[in-house]
C-alpha cells in the first residue's frame, strides 16, 4: 500500500496521459520512454561483451 | 512358423505413400541432432539471440496468463486483486514481448540475416511482428472497458479508410475477442513456430568477414555446414566463410 502511494505520487499512472507534438508526429511520453529504452539496450547489446565460459566442454 | 509377410510395394523404407514421404521428408529436413542440438557455432553467443529468446519466453507467459484471464472472465480480471494481477501480467508480457522482439529485429536486419538461403527465417520474424500487432491491437479492444471503447471508435475510421471494416469490425466486440483469443493466438503461436524451425533448420547466420556485403557471404544455410570450431562457444573459432553464395 505504501510503495504504491509512493510510486504513484511519483508517477500518476491514472491520469491524463502527457503527449510531445513535433509537426504531425504525436507521440505520448509513455512510449517514447520505453523507445528510448530500446535505443538504450540495443546500444548496450553492442558494447556489453557476451559472457563466455572459461573452460572447455568435456 | 511362417516367415513375416513381405510387404506389397517392396521394403516400408521405400514405400510411396503419403505418410512413408512425409516421415522421409521430416526426418531429412530435421534429423533429432539438428531439432535439438547440443552443439552451436561460436557466434551464437550474441545478445541478439537472448534478445529472440526473451521473445518466445514472454509469448509463452503471454499465452498462459491469457488462458488463466479465459478461465475466469472479465469481471474477475477488473475487480480481484489476482484477477488485476493477472490481467497486469498479460500487459506487461506483452511488452516485454515487443520490446525483445524489435531490439531482435533490429539486431537480425543489421546482421542482414536473410544471407544463406534464410529468406524465409527472416520473412516469418517478420510476418509473425505483423500478426503480433493485429493480436494486441484486439487485445486492447477486449478489455471491457472505457479505454477499450474509446480505442475502438478511434480505430473504426482508420480501418473503415482501408475497406476493410465491413467484414472486420472494430465496433464488433465478440468479432474482436474471438480473433483476440483463437484465431491471432493460432497465427502468431504458428509462425513463431515456423521461425524457431526454419532457425534450426538452416541454422544462423555467419557474421560478415572484413569486406562482405550484405549479398553475398551466408554460409551455406543447410543447418550444419556453418557449425564450425569445436564443440562449445568458448573455445569455437570464427567460421570460414565461403563468398559468392547467394541469398
Amino acid at each position: 500500500m505504501m510503495h504504491s502511494l509512493l510510486l504513484g505520487s511519483l508517477i500518476d499512472l491514472g491520469g491524463t496521459g502527457h503527449y510531445i507534438h513535433w509537426g504531425f508526429i504525436q507521440l505520448s511520453v509513455a512510449n517514447l520512454v520505453v523507445i528510448i529504452a530500446m535505443i538504450v539496450v540495443f546500444a548496450l547489446a553492442i558494447i556489453i561483451p557476451f559472457p563466455r565460459h572459461g573452460g572447455k566442454d568435456k | 512358423m511362417t516367415a513375416p509377410p513381405v510387404p506389397r510395394h517392396g521394403r516400408a523404407s521405400e514405400s510411396a505413400q503419403w505418410t512413408a514421404r512425409a516421415r522421409r521428408a521430416a526426418e531429412s529436413a530435421f534429423p533429432p541432432e539438428r531439432l535439438l542440438p547440443d552443439r552451436q557455432p561460436a557466434y551464437l553467443g550474441s545478445w541478439v539471440y537472448v534478445f529472440g529468446v526473451i521473445s518466445v519466453v514472454s509469448l509463452v507467459w503471454v499465452i498462459t496468463t491469457g488462458c488463466v484471464l479465459a478461465l475466469f472472465g472479465p469481471t474477475w480480471w477488473h475487480t480481484s486483486s489476482v484477477g488485476l494481477f493477472f490481467n497486469s501480467m498479460h500487459l506487461w508480457s506483452v511488452e516485454v514481448f515487443f520490446f525483445f522482439m524489435v531490439l531482435h529485429l533490429w539486431g537480425k536486419f543489421f546482421m542482414a540475416a536473410w544471407r544463406g538461403k534464410r529468406r524465409l527465417t527472416w520473412a516469418t520474424g517478420v510476418i509473425s511482428f505483423v500478426v503480433s500487432i493485429a493480436a494486441a491491437f484486439t487485445g486492447y479492444l477486449s478489455q471491457q472497458n472505457f479505454d477499450s471503447q474509446w480505442i475502438s471508435t478511434q480505430a473504426k475510421d482508420g480501418i473503415n479508410a482501408t475497406g476493410a471494416g465491413a467484414f472486420w469490425n472494430v465496433l464488433n466486440f465478440g468479432q474482436m475477442l474471438m480473433w483476440h483469443i483463437v484465431l491471432l493466438p493460432i497465427g502468431v503461436a504458428a509462425i513463431v513456430g515456423l521461425h524457431i524451425l526454419l532457425v534450426r533448420r538452416r541454422g544462423i547466420v555467419p557474421p560478415f568477414e572484413v569486406g562482405d556485403h550484405a549479398d553475398g557471404a551466408g554460409g551455406d544455410g543447410d543447418g550444419s555446414g556453418d557449425v564450425v570450431g569445436t564443440t562449445t562457444l568458448e573455445v569455437g573459432t570464427a567460421p570460414t566463410v565461403e563468398r559468392g553464395v547467394s541469398a
